[in-house]
């Protein structure tokens, strides 16, 4: 009897925390340092504008309603870059038919990385302009909004190619909140983080 | 029962000889492939839509196995065309390589994700390495 009483109550403790996890995971978490989260005041992205591969301004409007993943890049990267895209790549094909996902990666070598340069990029990888913007800027501006999305973009001459930079894929909602992020070097990781993709796909269809 | 015991030793012998004997004899040229390499060529060899060029079952890495040493020690710039797509991204200088190091990974390359360019000797390699046009 003692036992049977062990094991239930270990049964009923295991079904409970199931049920939290459910909970927890229903819903994305806000990221970031919040100025006021009781109110709803979640860490948000400020206004950009920047030129996309075909030359053309790209700002905040641009992703307006929309969720949009982030990464930041070079066109001429020895490092993680191609890895990184690659995964890009493989969520951007996922979701090749979701209309409500756009994609944005930036250059943190804007002085190399012309919207030309971004246009021979992006024809190589094939990819819609209308769904994945490649932007360059001003490095201050480029380098700025780095923050903004927890990611890392720095000048460094001692750093293969010229640029310390995070291999980071952020995901941002609609109201250009951050809601997950991922090491987009690692493969599982970013299986992970197409759930989470899904999750605000979803939360944004019933919302 | 006195010939099991004498070759007992043997097939101690024998069983260790397979023991030592690894799945993948390239383990060192796999080690620098992943450390050098497979940031832009990728794990499996595939590359990367049209900026980075394959070297799994790439025609350019047959063709040209008398310049591979020379393309990873120093690099290389301009137009290629593997399996009938051109590729013109700029390859880096692995000059961190020595000449070991260099056919360890080249024999590794000739022999992953189902290549089948032969093995290079590291005394062809060295030789090759004279010859570099820079």
């Amino acid at each position: 009897m003692n036992h049977l009483l062990k094991y239930s109550l270990l049964l009923a403790c295991i079904v409970m925390l199931g049920a939290c996890q459910e909970n927890a995971e229903d819903t994305l978490p806000y990221i970031g340092n919040h100025p006021n989260p009781d109110a709803g005041e979640y860490h948000r992205v400020k206004d950009f504008s920047f030129i996309n591969q075909d030359s053309v301004i790209v700002t905040q409007e641009d992703f307006a309603g929309k969720a949009y993943v982030v990464d930041f890049f070079f066109t001429s990267c020895p490092t993680i870059c191609p890895k990184v895209k690659q995964q890009m790549l493989r969520v951007y094909e996922q979701f090749a038919d979701e209309n409500q996902l756009l994609f944005l990666s930036h250059t943190v070598d804007p002085k190399y990385d012309t919207p030309e340069r971004l246009k021979a990029y992006a024809e190589k990888l094939d990819i819609n302009t209308e769904k994945w913007h490649l932007v360059t800027g001003t490095q201050e501006e480029l380098h700025g909004i780095s923050d903004d999305y927890m990611s890392i973009a720095l000048e460094n001459a001692d750093a293969p190619g010229g640029f310390d930079h995070s291999g980071r894929l952020i995901l941002v909602d609609a109201d250009r909140h951050i809601r997950a992020f991922c090491n987009g070097t690692n493969p599982e990781e970013v299986t992970d983080f197409m759930k989470d993709v899904e999750k605000l796909l979803n939360e944004m269809d019933k919302g | 029962m006195k010939w099991i015991k004498a070759s007992l030793p043997f097939l101690l012998l024998l069983l260790l000889a397979m023991a030592c004997q690894s799945d993948n004899p390239y383990k060192q040229g796999e080690i620098l492939y992943l450390n050098f390499c497979s940031n832009c060529h990728m794990d499996n060899g595939a590359g990367l839509g049209e900026l980075i060029p394959p070297v799994a079952q790439s025609d350019y890495l047959a063709n040209h196995q008398s310049n591979i040493a020379c393309l990873i020690k120093y690099g290389m710039e301009g137009e290629i065309v593997v399996n009938g797509k051109t590729y013109n991204q700029p390859m880096p200088a692995v000059p961190q390589l020595n000449d070991v190091e260099i056919t360890n990974v080249i024999n590794y390359l000739n022999h992953a994700w189902g290549n089948d360019l032969g093995t290079v000797r590291l005394q062809d390699v060295q030789q090759q390495l004279e010859q570099c046009v820079k």
